[in-house]
C-alpha cells in the first residue's frame, strides 16, 4: 500500500519509504485514519464523505500530530500544501506520508521542498523526545509526550476547534495511541492503566521540582469522567510551567502505578506540609486531633459544612470523631482536591486509606528531626513558600484570619492598648495564625513611637501567672514557623526567646525609675490601673523594631505586676476592714444577746 | 425490610426520614408521628428511676392492617421507628433487633462527626446507604 501510495503521489513523483517509515507512517496514518472513522465528534464525516470509500486522515488528529512535530506554524502550513492535501482537500494516505516525510526533512533542518524527501532521512520526531524518535507505543516517554502536547495545544488557537476538554482528557487515557494522535473515541478501559503509567513518572520525576506544577497535573490527569470546566480551566495556566518541569526532568520508571486514581495520590512535598499542619495543631504526631480541634481548621478552608462533613466521613475511617496523622493527611488532601475543583469520590481511594498512608510513608519520627532542625534555622524558608503557591487556597483561608485582627491593633492610643490586652487573650485561641499578624503588625509599627504593645498576639496577656503558658507557646511557636506563615519567622522565634528567660532581669532595670512615677498613679486607680499606668511610660527610645517589641513587652509585663500588685493591696485592706467589722457585728451580737433575756424577762 | 425508617430527635422533630414506595410518603409520615405517643408512653410506663434498666429496644408499637410498626430509644431520648409490611411474617424480632442495633451504631457515627450539630438533619452518605441496605428492595 505504501508502494502505491507512493506511486500515486500527488507531485506525480514516486516516494520511496524504507521498511522503517513505513511502518511508522502506516501506523501513524492508521490512527489518524482510525480517530476520523470512530469518533463521535472528532472525525469529521466530512472527510470521510469527500473520499468515499477511500481512507482518509481526519484534519483534527493530523492536525496534533502535526503540531507535535513542534515545527513552526508556518512550515507546517508549507508542509500541508506541499504535500498536497489542500489541493485534494483532504490527507490521504499519500499526502499523509508525504507529509511525514516533510515533517522529517524540516526537523533534520532541510528545506521544505518535494525535493527534500527524495533522500534517506530519518523518522520524523514527534514531541519532546530527547531520546531519538522511533514512536514506540506504550512507552512512558510518548505518556510524557502526551501530557505535554496537551497544553501546547492549548496554547495554539487554531482552526482545529476541536481540541476540547474531551479530546485533552482522552488524549492522556488512551495507551495504544500514538501520543500524537488524538482519539477521541479511546476505549475507556484503557483509562486507568496508561494513566498511572504516565502519572506515575510525572510524579518520580517532578517529585524533586517545585510543587507549583502539581495543580497542573491534576486538572489534566481527570480519571472520573466529569469533565468540569474548572479543571479543564486550569491548563492553560499551568502549561507553561509544565512544559518546562516535562523538558527538564524525565524518569521513566514506574513506581505506584497499582492505582490509578492520580490525583488522590499524596506527593512528598504534601505530606510533609500536611504533617506540618498536623503538629500545628498536636505537637504529638502519633496520637491524634480532636474532632472540635480539626472542624476549626478545617472550617477556615471555607468550604461549606456539608462537604466538610462527607469529607470527614471519609476520611475518619475508625468513626472515633478524632483524625490521626494518617486519617487528617487523607483529610486535608480531599479538601484540597475539593478546592482544586474535583468532585468528591464516592468512597475513599486506597490511596487515601490510613493503611495505605501509613505504609507509604513510614517517618514521622525523621520529619520530627527534621522540622526541629528546621524551625531552628531563621526565616525565609523556601519551601514553605511553594508550598504555599501550592495549597494557596488553604493557606490563604488560614492567613486571612489575621486581617481583621491586625486592623485594631494598628494604634497607639492607650485604650486601644486596652483592647489590645484584650485581644491577646482572643487570639490566643488562633493560634495558627498568630505567626501571620506578628510580622505583619511589625511592619506597622516604625510609625508608632510610643512603644505601647505591639501586638504579639500568641502571648498571652498576662506574664505573670502564664510562664509556663509561655514556655508552651514558645515551643508551639517554632513549629507555627513551619506552617503556612509567609512573612519571617524569625521574628516570632526571637520573641519567644525573651520569653522564655526569666523576663525579672530587664523588668527590675525598667522598674526602678518608674517605680516612682507608678507609685503615684496605684494607689489612685483600681481597675483602670493597668491601662492607665501605661499611659506615658515607655518613651524609651527604641530604634529597632524587635528591641522596642521587647521593652514594649516588658512594660506590659510590668504594667500588669504593679496591677496585680495594687490590687493585691487594696484586697488585704478590704479583708482587715472586712474582719473588723464582722468582729463589731459579733460583739454587737453578744450584747444584744445578754441583754434581751434581761428585757424579756 | 423495612418500608419506612425515621429518626426522631428528642424533641420530637424528625432528623431524618425515609420510605420505600416514594408516593405516599406521607402516610408513612403520619403513622411515624402517631407512633410518637406510643413511644412515650412506653417510656413513662418504665419508670422514672430505672432509667439504667430501661431497655432500649421497645418491640412492637402497635399493627395495623397492613403494616407493623417497631421503636427502639436510644439513652438521650432519640427515637427510631421502623416500619414493616405486615406480610413479611418471616422477620423475627431478632432480625428487627440488629436492624435497630445497626442504625444506632450509624447513627453514633454520624454524631462522632465535628462537623454535624445535633439537631440538624441527617444527610451523612453512610447513614443513607446503611438505610438503604435495610429498606425493603422494590423492583
Amino acid at each position: 500500500m505504501e508502494a502505491a501510495a507512493g506511486g500515486g503521489c500527488g507531485s506525480g513523483q514516486p516516494l520511496l519509504l524504507s521498511e522503517g517509515e513505513q511502518q511508522c507512517y502506516s501506523e501513524l496514518f492508521a490512527r489518524c485514519a482510525g480517530a476520523a472513522g470512530g469518533g463521535p465528534g472528532s472525525g469529521p464525516p466530512e472527510a470521510a464523505r469527500a473520499v468515499p470509500g477511500a481512507v482518509s486522515a481526519a484534519a483534527g488528529p493530523v492536525a496534533d500530530l502535526f503540531r507535535a512535530s513542534q515545527l513552526p506554524a508556518e512550515t507546517l502550513h508549507q508542509i500541508t500544501e506541499l504535500c498536497g492535501a489542500k489541493r485534494v482537500g483532504y490527507f490521504g494516505p499519500t499526502q499523509f506520508y508525504i507529509a511525514l516525510k516533510l515533517i522529517a526533512a524540516a526537523q533534520s533542518g532541510l528545506p521544505v521542498r518535494i525535493e527534500s524527501i527524495k533522500c534517506e532521512l530519518p523518522l520524523p520526531r514527534f514531541m519532546m523526545s530527547k531520546t531519538d524518535a522511533e514512536i514506540r507505543f506504550g512507552n512512558p516517554a510518548e505518556l510524557h509526550g502526551t501530557k505535554v502536547q496537551i497544553p501546547y495545544l492549548i496554547t495554539e488557537k487554531n482552526t482545529f476547534k476541536r481540541m476540547d476538554d474531551e479530546d485533552k482528557q482522552q488524549e492522556t487515557q488512551s495507551p495504544t495511541m500514538s501520543p500524537l494522535a488524538s482519539p477521541p473515541s479511546s476505549p475507556p478501559h484503557y483509562q486507568r492503566v496508561p494513566l498511572s503509567h504516565g502519572y506515575s513518572k510525572l510524579r518520580s520525576s517532578t517529585e524533586q521540582m517545585h510543587p507549583a506544577p502539581y495543580e497542573a497535573r491534576q486538572p489534566l490527569v481527570q480519571p472520573e469522567g466529569p469533565s468540569s470546566g474548572a479543571p479543564g480551566a486550569k491548563p492553560p495556566r499551568h502549561q507553561a510551567s509544565l512544559i518546562r518541569s516535562f523538558s527538564v526532568e524525565r524518569e521513566p520508571h514506574d513506581n505506584n502505578s497499582n492505582y490509578p486514581d492520580e490525583p488522590w495520590r499524596i506527593t512528598e512535598e504534601q505530606r510533609e506540609y500536611y504533617v506540618n499542619q498536623f503538629r500545628s495543631l498536636q505537637p504529638d504526631p502519633s496520637s491524634f486531633i480532636s474532632g472540635s480541634v480539626a472542624k476549626n481548621f478545617f472550617t477556615k478552608s471555607k468550604l461549606s459544612i456539608p462537604e466538610l462533613s462527607y469529607i470527614w466521613e471519609l476520611s475518619d475511617a475508625d468513626c472515633d470523631g478524632a483524625l490521626t496523622l494518617p486519617e487528617f493527611c487523607a483529610a486535608f488532601h480531599l479538601i484540597v482536591a475539593r478546592k482544586n475543583g474535583y468532585p468528591l469520590p464516592e468512597g475513599l481511594p486506597p490511596t487515601l486509606q490510613p493503611e495505605y498512608l501509613q505504609a507509604a510513608f513510614p517517618k514521622p519520627k525523621r520529619e520530627c528531626s527534621l522540622f526541629d532542625s528546621y524551625s531552628e534555622s531563621m526565616p525565609a524558608n523556601q519551601q514553605p513558600r511553594e508550598l504555599n503557591r501550592m495549597e494557596k487556597l488553604s493557606i490563604k483561608d488560614m492567613a486571612d484570619f489575621p486581617v481583621p485582627a491586625q486592623d485594631v491593633t494598628s494604634d497607639d492610643k492607650q485604650e486601644q492598648n486596652k483592647t489590645r490586652l484584650e485581644q491577646n487573650k482572643t487570639r490566643l485561641a488562633l493560634k495558627s495564625t498568630a505567626d501571620e499578624a506578628l510580622p505583619k503588625d511589625m511592619s506597622e509599627d516604625p510609625a508608632t513611637k510610643s512603644g505601647l504593645l505591639p501586638p504579639p498576639p500568641a502571648l498571652p496577656p498576662r506574664p505573670c501567672p502564664s510562664q509556663s503558658e509561655q514556655a508552651s507557646e514558645a515551643e508551639i511557636h517554632p513549629q507555627l514557623n513551619r506552617a503556612p506563615s509567609q512573612a519571617a519567622d524569625s521574628s516570632p522565634t526571637k520573641k519567644d526567646i525573651p520569653y522564655s528567660q526569666p523576663p525579672s532581669k530587664p523588668i527590675r532595670r525598667k522598674f526602678r525609675p518608674e517605680n516612682p512615677a507608678t507609685e503615684n498613679q496605684e494607689p489612685s486607680s483600681t481597675v483602670g490601673g493597668p491601662a492607665s499606668a501605661a499611659t506615658g511610660k515607655p518613651h524609651t527610645a527604641v530604634q529597632k523594631q524587635s528591641s522596642k517589641q521587647k521593652k514594649a513587652i516588658q512594660t506590659a509585663i510590668r504594667k500588669n505586676k504593679e496591677a496585680n500588685a495594687v490590687l493585691a493591696r487594696l484586697n488585704s485592706e478590704l479583708q482587715q476592714q472586712l474582719k473588723e467589722v464582722h468582729q463589731e457585728r459579733i460583739a454587737l451580737e453578744n450584747q444584744l444577746e445578754q441583754l434581751r433575756p434581761v428585757t424579756v424577762l | 425490610m423495612a418500608v419506612c425508617v425515621a429518626v426522631i430527635a428528642k424533641e420530637n422533630y424528625p432528623l431524618y426520614i425515609r420510605s420505600i414506595p416514594t408516593e405516599n410518603e406521607l402516610k408513612f409520615h403520619y403513622m411515624v408521628h402517631t407512633s410518637l405517643d406510643v413511644v412515650d408512653e412506653k417510656i413513662s410506663a418504665m419508670g422514672k428511676a430505672l432509667v439504667d434498666q430501661r431497655e432500649l429496644y421497645l418491640g412492637l408499637l402497635y399493627p395495623t392492617e397492613d403494616y407493623k410498626v417497631y421503636g427502639y430509644v436510644t439513652n438521650s431520648k432519640v427515637k427510631f421507628v421502623m416500619v414493616v409490611d405486615s406480610s413479611n411474617t418471616a422477620l423475627r424480632d431478632n432480625e428487627i433487633r440488629s436492624m435497630f442495633r445497626k442504625l444506632h451504631n450509624s447513627y453514633t457515627d454520624v454524631m462522632c462527626n465535628p462537623f454535624y450539630n445535633p439537631g440538624d438533619r441527617i444527610q451523612s452518605r453512610a447513614f443513607d446507604s446503611m438505610v438503604t441496605s435495610m429498606m425493603v428492595q422494590v423492583c
